[in-house]
């Protein structure tokens, strides 16, 4: 289900560096038509519907559109992607509407410290089985029994 | 054919970015993300330098970038052993137990890590009623009860899963920065696409070189430690998709065999490179069926309301395939699904809506309210195509059942595959000493260690063990550095040569662009697209893909290798118009090495050690008196030689 981006909608991103879509997509897919100033989705065939564009789009304007080539026009999957929890609407081709939330994360955005409170590593015991986190804590690592 | 070169007449001469290190990240998935967390805490007081190198952007890249809905290896309770006697029966018998157990031991301490850094993990009450991981419970490491969708697996609200791992990543290499007083060592959009020997000291890595998929520029890193976390290999074969839905691969359709094809041609040991998986999923959408199958009890049936594991298809499999057709592993389930499917019982469907029902009469409506959402999340959090396809289609998961149906292949080693490298073991847990040279996760090129994905023939590791994985080979690429200090990394080609090679698809299609008025139609070169089209053409209809259901032959695979051959001398020829296609023009080069590992191990392995999967057609059954070892091979860079040979299997948990 490619992503495709409402011409209306799209600014380019132009008050920043470069557009989020083209920044976040994994397989390289958004690009910028510089003349326009909107972006677009260069390569639909290579879209893996992961909607981290649709997501991160800071004015909307990027939606799915099913595969062509085996989905039946007219329904579609739009989230809004909070702080804490994500919010999706999913409308079927037959008007139908379903709405769930669910939970993303339980800490502040960019909050994570992940050596706090953490043991150092010893590099005495580098070659010995267990995480430095294992081994500060004093837990020996299990051994298959004979 | 002439041999085209670069020399910039044509196209512009990149920038060249040198970069020195020690220890070099290449990918930026679960287990680059997993290294870069444990290797700054040991590094950083040595002042190890450390950089990270990804294709993409770190927040949403490999395998877990749209997120999950489970976590699939979480021992808790269990015992590592039986972990290891699950994958040893789902992997058809032939397992390295000791990667495995190790794995095993190692990975709950990332899954803790990951509930502490925010990731919602879903918690039985008291009372046995479910609550989801925002609400307030006890932490898994302070004794709370995770929701088991099976033996080895637990429920999470992942949307941001991806996210979070990759913030602890990042800061861990602010933390090596800082250590270091190396100004940058963390590079996105860098694509890798290939790795440099040294050349003083034989067989041990000196480097990589990649471009940047943004600007022009060519990287060049020198590195005393490779950490090498690139993926696995998709679209490697057709797609049963045709056009727009060949992106809707079940595996990220990003992962393009770089993993593979980086170490080969540096001549690492390949194991188990004849394994492949084949997921059945939800027909076209590809979303998950695990949930189905393990939390909401639902059953699998022809259209018929039979289940095909049983009566004469199971007796038939049994003859073939005993005794690992009674233990029931995703290729047997396979084998007999397609059993029906052949004898015209499909569609095989998924029967949600007798499942549903059923959970229904214990349940009010509040309950059963919150159960479907729980059954549309298993979608939104992994596979969100699945529920646009879904609702495309009117369905609805409590009214009608869904067809499923098994993908085209794909070639990795951290689900419920093992295609990888072959990697030395840790020395403390009763494993032959043919299976541990020093360095746990090391390859057999020193200074080069795999993980995830391409780390062989230890499946099931999926994320949270990919990131654990990361972490053991992050920590022992360190003490491999500090047992060879005085290593200097030294690659005589000049960095013109290197951007060159990496240029050459821009040359070549400036050069030729204008001989032909359309530029896609040009007898001078070819473009990824259509690379990747023959490539899968190939692998289709010659290594046994969907086009032949799964079957192969030694006939098949000669034809089918000498037509790679071809595909591979063109390669050469590639042209590219733009960054963009320059990156896709690489990522087909590294599918096309992949395929052909596949390939040659599939031909070297006379027997059907994993049907459902692909079978030999001139060798239907399994033959363990003459197969159960593993297939390893070996591409020699000097000589352009690629052998293949068995290595035995050794048992190290008891039955």
């Amino acid at each position: 289900m490619p992503s495709f981006v409402i011409t209306e909608k799209c600014d380019g991103c132009k008050a920043q560096d470069k557009t989020a879509c083209q920044y976040i997509c994994p397989n390289d897919l958004m690009a910028l038509n510089r003349d326009l100033m909107k972006a677009y989705n260069q390569e639909p065939e290579q879209c893996w519907e992961c909607y981290n564009c649709v997501k991160i789009c800071p004015q909307q304007a990027i939606e799915v559109r099913g595969y062509a080539d085996f989905v039946p026009l007219g329904g579609n999957v739009i989230p809004m992607r909070g702080s804490d929890s994500i919010m999706w609407t999913i409308k079927f081709r037959n008007g139908k509407l379903k709405r769930f939330k669910f939970p993303i994360r339980t800490t502040p955005e960019g909050s994570v410290d992940p050596y706090k409170g953490k043991p150092e590593a010893n590099i005495a015991n580098i070659k010995k089985p267990g995480f430095f986190t294992h081994q500060g804590a004093g837990k020996t690592m299990p051994l298959p029994k004979k | 054919m002439e041999k085209e070169s670069c020399t910039f007449s044509y196209c512009q001469k990149p920038a060249i970015v040198e970069h020195e290190t020690d220890v070099l990240i290449v990918g930026g998935g679960m287990s680059a993300c997993g290294a870069a967390f444990e290797g700054a805490r040991w590094g950083n007081p040595q002042k190890i330098r450390i950089t990270m190198v990804d294709k993409a952007a770190t927040d949403r890249s490999g395998a877990v970038a749209m997120g999950l809905s489970a976590i699939n290896t979480y021992m808790g309770e269990n015992d590592p052993a039986d972990y290891v006697k699950m994958v040893r029966g789902d992997l058809m018998g032939i397992t390295r137990e000791d990667l495995v157990y190790d794995l095993g031991r190692h990975v709950d301490d990332s899954v803790e890590l990951f509930e502490e850094w925010g990731l919602p993990i879903w918690k039985k009450a008291a009372d046995g009623h479910t609550m989801d991981g925002a609400q307030e419970a006890p932490k898994l490491k302070d004794g709370g009860k995770p929701v088991r969708s099976g033996k080895w697996q637990i429920m999470i609200n992942g949307e941001s899963y991806k996210v979070l791992v990759a913030e602890a990543a990042k800061v861990a290499l602010k933390t090596n920065r800082e250590a270091t007083g190396v100004a940058e060592n963390f590079f996105e959009r860098v694509f890798i696409v290939k790795y440099l020997l040294d050349e003083k000291v034989p067989n041990r890595i000196a480097g990589a070189v990649g471009f940047s998929v943004r600007e022009n520029k060519v990287y060049i890193f020198r590195a005393k430690t490779i950490l090498s976390g690139c993926g696995g290999a998709v679209n490697v074969f057709r797609p049963r998709s045709t056009q727009e839905g060949q992106g809707r691969a079940w595996y990220p359709v990003w992962n393009s065999g770089s993993g593979y094809a980086l170490g080969i041609q540096v001549g690492a040991e390949l194991t188990m490179m004849e394994n492949r998986f084949v997921p059945a999923r939800f027909k076209d959408g590809y979303g998950p069926v695990g949930a189905w199958f393990l939390f909401f009890k639902a059953k699998a049936t022809n259209s018929y309301g039979e289940d095909y594991c049983t009566g004469e298809n199971f007796e038939y499999t049994k003859k073939l395939y005993s005794p690992y057709a009674e233990k029931m592993g995703t290729a047997i389930r396979n084998h007999m699904m397609m059993m029906d499917m052949k004898a015209g019982k499909g569609p095989i469907l998924m029967n949600t809506d007798k499942a549903m029902a059923e959970l229904g009469k214990t349940m009010d409506a509040k309950q059963i309210k919150h159960l479907e959402a729980e059954a549309w999340e298993d979608f939104l959090d992994m596979a969100i195509g699945q529920a646009g396809v879904w609702a495309g289609n009117n369905i609805e998961p409590d009214k009608t059942p869904s067809e499923i149906m098994p993908t085209e292949p794909y070639l990795l080693g951290s689900h419920a595959g093992c295609a990888g490298f072959w990697c030395s073991g840790p020395d403390d847990i009763g494993a032959p000493a043919e299976y541990n040279w020093g360095y746990n996760r090391m390859s057999t090129v020193n200074g080069l260690f795999m993980m995830g994905d391409i780390c062989g023939a230890s499946g099931h590791k999926f994320s949270s063990g990919s990131h654990a994985e990361g972490r053991i080979a992050a920590k022992s690429g360190i003490a491999f550095i500090l047992d060879n200090k005085d290593f200097k990394p030294t690659i005589t080609k000049s960095a013109d040569e290197l951007a060159g090679e990496i240029y050459l698809p821009f040359e070549i299609y400036e050069k030729y662009k204008t001989y032909s008025t359309a530029p896609e139609i040009n007898p001078y070169y070819i473009k990824p697209k259509m690379l990747q089209a023959r490539m899968q053409k190939i692998a289709d209809e010659y290594f046994g893909g969907v086009g032949t259901w799964y079957m192969t032959s030694a006939t098949l695979l000669e034809s089918g290798l000498r037509q790679l051959a071809m595909l591979k001398e063109d390669a050469a020829k590639s042209g590219a118009k733009d960054l963009h296609e320059l990156m896709r023009a690489w990522e087909n080069y590294h599918r096309i090495w992949s395929i052909e590992a596949h390939a040659r191990h599939i031909q070297f392995r006379e027997e059907s050690r994993y049907p459902g999967y692909y079978y030999r057609g001139d060798y239907l059954a399994i033959n363990d008196k003459d197969w159960k070892c593993f297939v390893n091979s070996k591409f020699d860079p000097a000589t352009g030689d690629w052998k293949c040979f068995k290595k035995d299997y050794k048992q190290i948990v008891a039955d």
